[in-house]
């Protein structure tokens, strides 16, 4: 059974299609890129399937179960994460802060009050007179805000209990996947995480990346810089106003004509065409 | 029958007033997407400006109508020139508030030129009344539906068929696009803040001749008015405008026929909460629309907060704890009190304004329902006191909670205008529920504060109940903030949209936010009704709820520490100098312009 499965999608916004039925399907442990032009759609797709959209159509099963019009809150409870095109860090919180948010649906005090009603007072209370395995566990989160961190080598570390306004744009984003993977998703989406970012910076996301599927997450990744997708992808998935055009290894799309058709406008030359007019655009 | 014709009339009159604050309101709103606070004191300036012509000068009625539109127009000039242009680019937030403070500031000026006392506006035009049917129209009625839609015909062809009317257009769809083609937007401004100022200053003179009566308070009411006609049909809709104060102008006026004149406000706020919940975008944008604007980003200025040191926080808790021990002091005790009873309604809303993001501008409806459920369970039920008043804040925290739910969909701005409505609802509520809150007559003879059988009516106990109480909460309070909870609020107020990508449910820890913050300014209100013995339903007045906001600001948004100290700044730098009421209210609103204008991050930072 697929991890994710997208069955004929559909979002309308007034009368334009951003999304214009996708199929997608998707196993554990797999990295999977869409690309395509800027308004073909891919930025919706993430939307509707972390749950910041309702689709208009279509369904999303996710490990088996129908998560299509769930509330975001509720999406990420069931185990997927993304990151956002723009970066959107908590602009006042420390870094150590921002990371921790990501740990929230699996706090303690979260997790023992779901009842209605009631379960807002426990939580109330849980945070005024921690009992010992809320402190413990806070602790154990403390320890793992610090190994996350590691990954980005000496870029975060030092800035721990520093507010997030403070950082660079290439250190927000990173901070954005931190507070991601701090979830411990089953699936994650990154929207564009180099974004902004200069080639030894990409270099970098790019190692990180590959060291996050070698250990096995599932990555569905958005991305401009068609290098870094060609290098990293298990499958490639091209979208162009709303729909897919063409899904495959990247070496089989890299060439596939519909996809330098979309990106170039027209046929005559994407036919010509060298397959480094792609990444040359992008 | 009679009574039929009659208020359809007044209705549609006071719909035409109405009508011109909204078409204003809406323009401004447009081109800025500001909701302009200082309307309101327009129009007050208006009927003044109208009251001074026809009282010294003897001015005829068509001569005293321009230089009211004259002296408006240059009032809205100077408005945007002060409270909005240097404002660009600050939070969205940030020119609502600066607008409130100069309404602060016209209104007290206003009030001190003139004094507070009402005057009589008399009516120039001939007495004579135009039989219709049954009921009867009059040469005034006329002449106020005249202008009313008049105005909005010449907006109208102003908008559609001037070159400027086509910048302002441009300006309001976008405002960078506009520029980049060579509209001055600082001009556009300009001008929409003059047009809505004149027809706003035109309004508060025919309501003045209308009613033969003008004060220097009837500005909020009408601020009010203007936002929720407006809120009807849509924000920054012009002809949503015009149509959503006929239509208030008719159910007020059809409300007061039916249930008594106390109903007129209640219909308005009831009205308005509901088009907030069911069609935020007004009454002729499809439900499914997205706002306009995203409205995010709250009025958190980006900045470190400064630490106190823990020593000196000790040493000055201490001192005011023995503060009663010198002698002859009752004065000082007494002001001191009450700047500890203000702290506990700043703790409260720093945290739910300043840690979860939602400024309120209802905050005193809260202190109303501690105050009035204390007192009616002391008095009527005969709970002891103490327990009365910890009753009284949970009742504040559930009830609180539960009406600002409906508002919890609402972002940005639309909070702040739900918020105010529910505030003034409060108010309603107690006035028309007379079985339970003696209506107009208010509450006396309140027992004074005791615990058990001691009694803490004496300056200096009061003084102690009121700082014990206060230290006790904000403990919990900063306890609170340093949990996982803290942080989630916080989290919720930079940006929910990541937050709720994390799994945080925004309705669950907003509803906890006002709960804890409706506990705790349910208590204050509660330890004031005992204090004061007696109380009504204006006892706790927007004001109030303005004012606490300028205490956390100048604190620092969500600064528990800055909550405090900013009560004592404004309750008790104001005292020690005998500052009279009028000057007060003017060192408000100068200091939340001074604030928002160049201390946005208040004296301790936002946390």
């Amino acid at each position: 059974m697929p991890l994710l499965e997208v069955r004929d999608l559909a979002r309308r916004f007034g009368g334009v299609s951003a999304v214009d039925g996708i199929d997608l399907d998707f196993d554990e442990g797999e990295l999977v890129s869409v690309i395509g032009p800027n308004g073909a759609g891919k930025t919706t797709l993430f939307n509707l399937i972390s749950g910041h959209d309702r689709p208009d159509a279509g369904s999303i099963r996710f490990a088996g179960r129908e998560i299509a019009g769930l509330r975001a809150e509720r999406i990420a409870a069931l185990g997927i994460a993304r990151t956002f095109q723009h970066g959107r860090v908590f602009a006042n919180l420390s870094v150590r802060d921002n990371v921790l948010i990501g740990a929230h649906t699996r706090l303690v005090p979260v997790r023992r009050a779901a009842l209605p009603l009631i379960g807002p007072a426990i939580e109330l209370l849980l945070a005024l007179l921690p009992t010992r395995g809320v402190a413990d566990q806070q602790r154990a989160l403390d320890r793992e805000v610090a190994a996350l961190l590691a990954l980005f080598g000496e870029r975060l570390v030092p800035r721990l209990d520093e507010p997030a306004f403070s950082l660079s744009y290439a250190n927000r984003r990173r901070l954005e996947i931190a507070r991601a993977l701090m979830l411990d998703p089953r699936l994650l989406l990154l929207d564009e995480p180099t974004a902004g970012m200069n080639e030894s910076e990409t270099a970098e996301m790019l190692r990180l990346i590959r060291q996050l599927k070698q250990s096995g997450r599932s990555i569905l990744l958005i991305e401009h810089k068609l290098e870094l997708v060609m290098q990293l992808s298990d499958r490639v998935v091209v979208m162009a106003d709303g729909a897919k055009i063409a899904e495959g290894p990247p070496d089989k799309v890299r060439n596939d004509p519909a996809v330098i058709e979309a990106y170039l406008g027209h046929r005559a030359v994407g036919e010509t065409a060298p397959p480094v007019a792609v990444e040359s655009r992008a | 029958m009679t009574s039929w014709i009659d208020y359809t009339v007044n209705g549609l009159i006071i719909g035409n007033i109405y009508l011109l604050l909204a078409v204003g309101l809406a323009l401004i709103f447009g081109v800025s997407h500001l909701i302009n606070f200082a309307h309101g004191s327009i129009y007050t300036v208006g009927a003044y400006i109208g009251w001074s012509c026809i009282h010294y000068l003897h001015t005829p009625l068509p001569v005293t109508i321009a230089i009211v539109l004259a002296g408006c127009a240059l009032l809205g000039m100077a408005i945007e020139r002060v409270g909005l242009r240097p404002l660009a680019g600050s939070a969205r937030i940030a020119p609502l508030l600066a607008t409130i403070g100069i309404s602060f500031v016209l209104d007290q000026l206003v009030q001190l030129i003139f004094s507070p006392d009402p005057r009589a506006l008399p009516n120039p035009l001939p007495d004579w009344r135009l039989h219709v049917g049954s009921g009867t129209i009059g040469a005034l009625d006329l002449l106020i539906a005249a202008i009313g839609l008049g105005s909005a015909a010449l907006l109208f062809v102003f908008l559609r068929f001037t070159k400027l009317g086509w910048a302002v257009r441009a300006t309001a769809q976008d405002r960078d696009a506009a520029r980049q083609m060579g509209v001055d937007t600082d001009a556009v401004n300009r001008t929409v803040f003059a047009i809505a100022a004149a027809l706003g200053g035109l309004s508060g003179l025919l309501v003045g001749m209308y009613y033969n009566h003008i004060d220097p308070a009837m500005s909020f009411q009408a601020t009010l008015k203007g936002v929720v006609a407006q809120v009807i049909g849509g924000m920054g809709n012009v002809p949503g405008a015009v149509f959503g104060s006929l239509l208030l102008g008719l159910i007020e006026s059809y409300g007061v026929g039916l249930f008594g004149s106390s109903y007129r406000n209640l219909f308005a706020f009831v009205l308005l909460l509901v088009i907030l919940v069911l069609r935020p975008n007004g009454l002729f944008a499809s439900s499914r629309q997205t706002p306009p604007e995203p409205l995010t980003g709250t009025f958190i200025a980006p900045s470190r907060p400064f630490r106190v040191p823990r020593a000196m926080i000790v040493g000055v808790t201490v001192a005011c704890l023995a503060l009663p021990l010198l002698p002859n002091i009752a004065y000082l005790l007494q002001t001191m009190t009450n700047v500890w009873l203000y702290a506990i309604l700043a703790l409260s809303l720093t945290l739910v304004a300043g840690t979860v993001g939602q400024i309120s501008l209802g905050h005193a409806g809260l202190l109303a329902i501690g105050a009035y459920a204390s007192a009616l369970l002391a008095l009527d039920l005969g709970i002891p006191v103490g327990l009365a008043i910890v009753a009284a804040g949970l009742i504040t925290a559930l009830l609180g909670t539960a009406l600002i739910l409906p508002a919890f969909r609402l972002r940005g701005h639309y909070v702040s205008i739900a918020t105010l409505g529910i505030g003034e609802i409060v108010g309603l509520v107690i006035l028309n529920w007379e079985s339970l809150t003696r209506g107009p007559i208010g509450v006396g003879g309140i027992p004074p504060l005791e615990l058990g059988d001691i009694a803490l009516d004496s300056p200096a106990r009061s003084y102690w109940v009121a700082l014990v109480v206060l230290i006790g909460l904000a403990l919990l309070q900063m306890r609170l903030l340093r949990s996982h909870l803290g942080r989630t609020f916080r989290a919720i107020r930079d940006d929910d949209i990541a937050a709720r990508a994390h799994g945080i449910g925004l309705d669950r820890y907003k509803r906890l936010a006002f709960a804890i913050g409706g506990f705790a300014a349910g208590i204050s209100g509660a330890i004031t009704a005992h204090l004061y013995s007696y109380i009504n339903y204006e006892t706790f007045t927007s004001q109030i709820s303005i004012l606490a906001l300028t205490m956390v600001i100048l604190g620092g948004m969500g600064n528990v520490l800055g909550a405090i100290v900013g009560a004592a700044a404004l309750i008790g730098l104001p005292e020690l100098f005998r500052a009279t009421a009028e000057y007060r209210m003017l060192i408000y609103g100068v200091t939340l312009l001074l604030l928002i204008r160049f201390r946005p991050q208040g004296f301790f930072g936002t946390v």
